[in-house]
C-alpha cells in the first residue's frame, strides 16, 4: 500500500531489522572498498590517530606543557584519539551518505536509515585495529586494564556511535537538501575537536561548567576512555550522564527528522 | 488472494521545477532559525512544505514552476499480466514507476501492490566499481532485495547467464560495458518476485543478449508473476505484453491490447494518424489540374483503422478531385518505414482507367495490400498523380498517413517462432519447398 504521508511519521524500526541483511552489505561493502588498490591498506587506520599523537605530543604536551592529569602525555592523548577518530569518522561519513549513494536513493528502495547507519558502523574495524594499538601502549607504559574497564569501553563506544549516528541523521538529512553541510562538517569536526577533552584534560574546567561541557557527548566517552582504560580517581558518572542525554536527544530528534524529511530525498537529491 | 495485483487510483505526481528561487532555498534562513530561536514549531511546520512538497501554495493551478508529473493516473493490474508502459519521455513514466517502487511518494492517490516487489529501475543498481563480480552479485542481489541464501543458491546461475564465468573474481571496473550490463541483468532477471518492476533495461546490451532477457521475461512470466515494463521498443511491447496502456503529459491516454496503445502511440508520436483528409479545396494539394482530397487506411468494412495484423491485408483509400479534363492520370502511393526506407510503389493499373483521359469530378481509388508482405513496425503513406509524358506531378503528399503493422508471433506468419530482430521492409510468406535426396 503505497499513499502520501503527512506529518510526523513513525520510525518503523522493524523495517530496519527486515532489512539487516542489506545493513550488512552496506557495511561490508564500505569496509571492502575502503583500503581497495592501497598500498599499506587497514594501517592507514592506525597512522592517522598515532600521527595526531605524535603532533600533539609534541605541540601541546612538550611545547605548551599542557596538563595531562598525571598520565604520560602520549598515552593521555591516544586514548582519546581513538574513540575521536571513529566519531570524527563515523560523522564525516554518515553526513555525506546520502549524497554518495544518490543513485541507490534515486534507483531501489531501502529505509534510508541504513546508509548513515552503515557509514557509521563501518568505522568500527578500524576502531578495532587503533584499539589494539592503544592496549599495545597502555601495556607498555603501565598494566593492562581490567575486564570492567573493557566492559565500559564497549558501552562508551555505543555512546560515541549513538552521537556520531544523531549528528549524522540530522546533517545527512540536510544535507540532501542543501550542500552546504558538506562544508560544515570538516569546519564542525575541527571546532568539535577543541570542545572535547582530547588535547587537554577536562580538569582544567570547573564545575558546574564542567558539566554543561558534558552537554558535548565526546566529553563522556573521551573522559570515560580515560578513566575506564587508563584508571582516575573516580568515574566521571555526572559528565556521563549530561552526555548520555544529551545524545539520546540527538538521536532521537535526528531519527524523528530524517524519517519526516525521507520522503522527498529522491525527488530534491 | 485478491485477484489484482497491482492496483492503482488517481495517483498524482506534483514536483517543482524551474530557476527561481525554490521554496526550500529561501526558507533555509527560516530553518536555522528555527534552530537557534526558540520556537521549533515553526520549523516543523514551514519544514513540512518544504520537505514533502505537498500541500504547496498554488496546487491546483499549475504554474511556470510547478508541473503535475502525474495525474488522475487508475489503472488495476491482474495477478500474471505483463503491462506495458509506453509514452513520450517526460511522460511520467519513470516517476510512476518510482512511486510503485517506494522510491518516491505520490502527491495524491495510493497504490495497492500485493506480493513481494522487485524493481529494476537501473541496470546495476549498486555495483561498485572496486568489487569484483562476485562481491557485486551479492550486494546488488540484496540491493534489490534478495536474501543471501537466495543469492548463493542462484549465483551459478547468475553467473552463467551473464557469461563471465571467467572474470567472477575480477573488479567490475576492469569489464567491459557489455560484460557489466550482463552481470546487472543477470542477478535482477534472478529476482524471485511475485511484482517486478522494470524500466527500460532492455535498450543495453548486443542483440543477442536483449534476446536472452526477452526470453528470460516470458519465462518470468510464465511463472504466473507480474510485470510492469517501460520501453521505447514498441516492437518489444508489442510483442513481450498482452496490455499496453499509453501515459503522456502526466495521465493515461490509453489502455488496452498493446498492439493497438502501441499503433496509437507511434501514429501520434510521428504526429500522423490513419486519416487525413483536406475539406479545403483551394489549400488542398494539388495545382490546377487535380487535388488530393483525402487519404484513410481501412478495415475490410471500411473503417479508418491504424493497426494492421501482419498476416491481413489492409485498404489503402485515396479520394482526389480532378478539376480539368483532357489528362491521362497515374495516381499512385508512395509507402516508407519508419527509418525513412521507401518499402515500394504502387500506381493505378486499373484497365477501365489505364491511358484514358479523365473527366472532371472526383474519384475514390482503393488499393488492398495484401497481409505477409510488409515487416513489422509503421508505414507511412503517401499520395499522389502524375501524369507522363511530359512528366508532371499534379498531387502528392508524403508521409500523410499511417499504419503499424503488429506481429503477434502465433507462429504462421513469416517469422516462424523467430522472436529476434528480422530486418528487412517487407516480410512475404514464401513457400519452401524442400526435396530430400538421401545420402550423395
Amino acid at each position: 500500500m503505497i499513499e502520501p504521508a503527512r506529518g510526523w511519521v513513525p520510525l518503523k524500526l522493524s523495517e530496519l531489522a527486515e532489512y539487516r541483511e542489506v545493513l550488512y552489505f552496506l557495511i561490508w561493502r564500505d569496509v571492502k572498498v575502503r583500503y581497495r588498490q592501497t598500498l599499506i591498506g587497514a594501517a592507514w587506520a592506525i597512522i592517522q590517530p598515532l600521527v595526531t599523537m605524535v603532533v600533539f605530543t609534541v605541540f601541546f604536551g612538550r611545547l605548551a606543557k599542557m596538563p595531562s592529569d598525571g598520565l604520560p602525555y602520549p598515552l593521555f592523548a591516544f586514548a582519546a584519539l581513538v574513540p575521536w577518530t571513529f566519531f570524527a569518522r563515523g560523522l564525516a561519513q554518515s553526513s555525506e551518505s546520502l549524497v554518495a549513494n544518490q543513485h541507490l536513493i534515486t534507483k531501489v528502495y531501502i529505509p534510508r536509515l541504513l546508509l548513515p547507519l552503515a557509514r557509521v558502523l563501518g568505522g568500527l574495524p578500524d576502531l578495532g585495529f587503533s584499539f589494539v594499538v592503544l592496549l599495545g601502549m597502555i601495556w607498555w607504559y603501565q598494566s593492562l586494564p581490567s575486564l570492567s574497564g573493557l566492559l565500559w569501553v564497549l558501552a562508551l563506544v555505543l555512546l560515541a556511535m549513538a552521537t556520531a549516528l544523531g549528528v549524522g541523521l540530522w546533517l545527512s538529512a540536510l544535507n540532501v537538501q542543501y550542500r552546504d553541510i558538506q562544508y560544515v562538517v570538516p569546519f564542525l569536526t575541527q571546532l568539535w575537536l577543541f570542545a572535547t577533552p582530547i588535547a587537554y584534560p577536562s580538569s582544567l574546567l570547573s564545575e558546574p561548567w564542567r558539566t554543561v561541557y558534558a552537554l558535548n557527548p565526546m566529553v563522556g566517552v573521551v573522559d570515560g576512555f580515560r578513566w575506564a582504560l587508563l584508571g582516575g580517581t573516580s568515574p566521571p558518572l555526572a559528565t556521563l550522564a549530561a552526555s548520555a542525554l544529551a545524545t539520546f536527544i540527538t538521536l532521537v530528534s535526528g531519527a524523528f527528522f530524517f524519517r519526516r524529511v525521507e520522503r522527498s530525498f529522491a525527488d530534491v537529491i | 488472494m485478491p485477484e489484482f495485483s497491482v492496483r492503482v487510483k488517481d495517483l498524482a505526481k506534483y514536483y517543482s521545477i524551474g530557476t527561481r528561487p525554490r521554496p526550500g532555498e529561501a526558507q533555509l534562513r527560516e530553518i536555522l532559525a528555527a534552530i537557534f530561536l526558540p520556537g521549533l514549531r515553526k520549523l516543523s511546520r514551514r519544514g513540512a512544505q518544504t520537505w514533502s512538497a505537498q500541500n504547496l501554495p498554488g496546487a491546483a493551478a499549475p504554474t511556470d514552476d510547478h508541473i503535475w508529473a502525474l495525474r488522475g493516473v487508475s489503472f488495476d493490474v491482474p495477478r500474471g499480466q505483463i503491462l506495458g508502459i509506453i509514452g513520450p519521455n517526460g511522460a511520467g513514466k519513470s516517476t510512476l514507476l518510482k512511486i510503485l517502487s517506494r522510491i518516491t511518494e505520490p502527491t495524491e492517490g495510493r497504490a495497492e501492490l500485493c506480493g513481494r516487489i522487485a524493481s529494476l529501475l537501473e541496470v546495476g543498481v549498486g555495483f561498485h566499481p572496486e568489487l569484483t563480480g562476485r562481491e557485486n552479485i551479492y550486494l546488488s542481489g540484496a540491493l534489490l532485495g534478495m536474501k543471501k541464501t537466495e543469492i548463493r543458491r542462484n549465483l551459478d546461475e547468475i553467473i552463467a547467464f551473464a557469461e563471465v564465468e571467467k572474470f567472477v573474481d575480477t573488479p567490475v571496473k576492469r569489464y567491459s560495458s557489455g560484460m557489466y550490463v550482463r552481470l546487472a541483468f543477470a542477478v535482477a532477471a534472478h529476482l524471485e518476485s511475485e511484482i517486478l518492476i522494470v524500466d527500460e533495461v532492455l535498450a543495453v546490451g548486443d542483440s543477442a543478449f536483449q534476446r536472452k532477457c526477452i526470453n528470460k521475461m516470458e519465462d518470468v512470466r510464465q511463472h504466473g508473476r507480474t510485470i510492469l515494463f517501460v520501453s521505447h521498443n514498441m516492437a518489444v511491447i508489442a510483442r513481450l505484453c498482452e496490455r499496453a496502456i499509453l501515459i503522456s503529459g502526466g495521465v493515461v491516454q490509453k489502455d488496452g491490447p498493446s498492439p493497438e496503445v502501441v499503433g496509437a502511440y507511434l501514429l501520434s508520436h510521428l504526429r500522423t494518424s490513419s486519416e487525413r483528409s483536406w475539406p479545403d479545396l483551394a489549400t488542398a494539394p494539388g495545382d490546377e489540374i487535380a487535388r488530393l482530397r483525402r487519404l484513410r487506411v481501412v478495415d475490410e468494412l471500411g473503417r479508418a483503422h491504424d493497426t494492421v495484423d501482419i498476416r491481413k491485408p489492409t485498404t489503402i483509400e485515396m479520394t482526389y478531385d480532378v478539376l480539368q479534363s483532357g489528362w491521362v492520370l497515374w495516381p499512385y502511393l508512395l509507402f516508407r518505414n519508419e527509418a525513412g526506407i521507401c518499402a515500394f510503389v504502387t500506381r493505378d493499373l486499373d484497365p477501365e482507367w489505364r491511358g484514358r483521359e479523365r473527366p472532371v469530378g472526383r474519384f475514390v481509388s482503393t488499393v488492398e495490400i495484401p497481409g505477409n508482405l510488409l515487416a513489422e513496425g509503421v508505414l507511412l503513406v503517401g499520395g499522389g498523380a502524375y501524369s507522363n509524358p511530359p512528366f508532371r506531378i499534379h498531387f502528392y503528399d508524403g508521409d500523410s498517413v499511417a499504419f503499424h503493422i503488429n506481429d503477434t508471433h502465433d507462429g504462421d506468419s513469416a517469422r516462424g517462432d523467430w522472436q529476434g530482430d528480422d530486418p528487412g521492409v517487407v516480410r512475404p510468406l514464401l513457400p519452401w519447398i524442400n526435396v530430400f535426396e538421401g545420402t550423395p
